[in-house]
């Protein structure tokens, strides 16, 4: 039998096709040749398998169809998850949208740089360059500034502005000194140290917590009294935004400092005293505050710890009122406050130079 | 007609392949799997592939010889997917609540195991008709699958007789034969 015959044989037998002759011929044939039976045993599983096979297959089509011919119909919907699996769904189906809008997205970003390259100036870029340098200058200048705040700020007591040690100048060329009260308060002994290093003892002749003003007279044999004073008083009163300078020791030499008068009124509206716009440390105490002629409008005395640069001074009537009450009740005080200036016309350097001899640092010890 | 009686002429219909009993099924089951398994982590596609599936087992279960079924087909078939679309969470590891329970289930163990097995067997047929080319895999799908005449093939196909046509078919068919064997037996 030819192979193909065969298998056709086997098919046809397989399908129950054959009639009863050719049945009981193929049924003796089989019986007769192994081989054939062999053969007809493994083409009939074969041929099982292939219509298993196209059995399912032929289904899964027509699933596939029906389920199209139901969705079609709307006899199948289809229904929203529950909120377990919301975000999924969503996703899901936007999922389309989504990713065109990303795709768009990109497409517009790289657009946009691409005709930004494109179209802008070179020479904004310079400009850029240039600002960016300023910008870096700038930085540089502000952590430079704010390195040195810090440096200022350790320097200062916040809690105390004024600590041991103050500033005074002379009223009076016989040796009267005129300071803040707290610079001298508790003093058992004070010296008073001159520009240029020398140390002279001094006593406290008065002091008036309530003005914040102490009157010291210099009790030393070393002591001659100077020539008179560049400076007078100026009791008139001063004009907001006039600039005045002070010196005073905030550290082992003399420091000049410049400001403006801000104020009419010191703290909390202490009509004793001005408020003033300038850079003083603890040790400023005590420091004379003077105007563009060179005439002293009041004593530094404090400083407002929450506001930088801001400084509180009493004003020179006070002081000469303070020291009129001290002669009053103390005769041996002879103290003539000088009320002219010989300064008027100098520049600011003659000025300083002249009044730096009059100004003396507080020490005290307690 | 009782709800049994009206089950066993569907099933009866369902083993010949019959597309009006299918489509009975299908629609009158297919929103209760749709509900179990997009209310359990699963997508619409997942309720089509899932319910379709439960659709092959009851198929290949109505096609057998000693074929019985002890209770309503939507038990079953509730059953058989619900079965199924445990085993998909696990193998995606989805599965994080236990799958609700809506409706009654029965043993459905015995029946999925031997689907597994059918479902091997059609895989191997599969990659055998994968691979034997055209126009053998035309040829013999034409044939089994969509069972016309050879006289409708040798004319489709442009074969000058039905005898020729067959030739080309024995031909085919040993090919396939031999592939399925090979990975047959590897595979068992």
């Amino acid at each position: 039998m030819e192979p193909l015959n065969m298998l056709e044989q086997i098919e046809r037998y397989h399908r129950n096709e054959m009639s009863p002759e050719e049945l009981a011929a193929f049924e003796a044939e089989r019986k007769k040749d192994p081989e054939l039976d062999q053969m007809t045993v493994e083409h009939h599983f074969f041929i099982s398998q292939l219509e298993s096979y196209s059995d399912r297959k032929r289904f899964k089509a027509n699933l596939h169809d029906i389920h199209h011919n139901l969705q079609e119909n709307g006899e199948i919907r289809s229904v929203q998850p529950n909120t377990r699996a919301t975000v999924v769904a969503i996703w899901k189906r936007y999922r389309r949208v989504v990713s065109f809008a990303a795709a768009v997205a990109g497409v517009t970003a790289l657009l946009t740089s691409g005709l930004t390259a494109a179209f802008s100036p070179k020479v904004a870029i310079r400009e850029v360059e240039e600002l960016r340098r300023k910008v870096n200058h700038l930085e540089k200048q502000t952590s430079n500034q704010r390195a040195e705040i810090n440096a200022v700020r350790q320097k200062i007591d916040p809690a105390l502005p004024v600590t041991i040690g103050g500033t005074s100048f002379i009223i009076d060329p016989k040796g009267y000194l005129i300071t803040s009260a707290h610079v001298v308060e508790g003093a058992r002994n004070i010296y008073v140290q001159h520009n240029d290093g020398h140390d002279y003892k001094a006593r406290l002749v008065m002091s008036d917590r309530k003005r914040d003003l102490a009157l010291l007279q210099i009790d030393d044999d070393d002591f001659k009294p100077g020539s008179p004073l560049p400076y007078g008083f100026n009791t008139r009163g001063t004009e907001l935004a006039e600039p005045v300078f002070t010196l005073g020791y905030p550290k082992d030499e003399i420091v000049y400092g410049e400001g403006y008068l801000s104020a009419r009124s010191g703290l909390k509206g202490d009509t004793l005293a001005y408020q003033i716009s300038i850079n003083a440390n603890p040790g400023n105490s005590g420091g004379p505050i003077l105007n563009r002629k060179g005439e002293v409008v009041g004593i530094l005395n404090a400083r407002q710890t929450e506001a930088e640069g801001v400084v509180f001074a009493v004003r020179a009537r006070n002081i000469v009122r303070f020291v009129d009450e001290v002669k009053a009740m103390d005769t041996d005080v002879q103290v003539k406050i000088p009320t002219q200036s010989s300064l008027r016309n100098l520049d600011r350097v003659q000025q300083v130079r002249k009044i730096q001899d009059c100004v003396y640092m507080v020490k005290v010890v307690i | 007609m009782s709800k049994t009686e009206r089950d066993q002429i569907l099933l009866k219909a369902l083993a010949q392949n019959d597309k009006e009993a299918i489509q009975t099924i299908y629609r009158e089951n297919y929103s209760l799997v749709q509900h179990l398994v997009i209310h359990n982590n699963g997508s619409e596609d997942d309720a089509r592939d899932v319910f379709q599936e439960g659709l092959i087992v009851l198929f290949e279960k109505s096609k057998s010889e000693d074929f019985e079924l002890n209770c309503q087909i939507r038990t079953y078939i509730y059953s058989v997917c619900r079965r199924i679309w445990l085993k998909k969470l696990q193998y995606l590891r989805r599965f994080e609540t236990q799958v609700e329970m809506l409706e009654e289930t029965v043993s459905v163990e015995d029946d999925i195991e031997a689907h597994d097995k059918l479902n091997a067997q059609y895989g191997i047929m599969k990659a055998a008709m994968g691979k034997i080319g055209e126009p053998c895999k035309s040829l013999l799908e034409a044939f089994y699958v969509h069972q016309k005449s050879m006289t409708e093939i040798s004319s489709f196909f442009g074969y000058t007789n039905a005898d020729n046509a067959k030739t080309q078919k024995y031909k085919c068919l040993m090919r396939l034969k031999k592939l399925f064997f090979a990975q047959y037996k590897n595979g068992n």
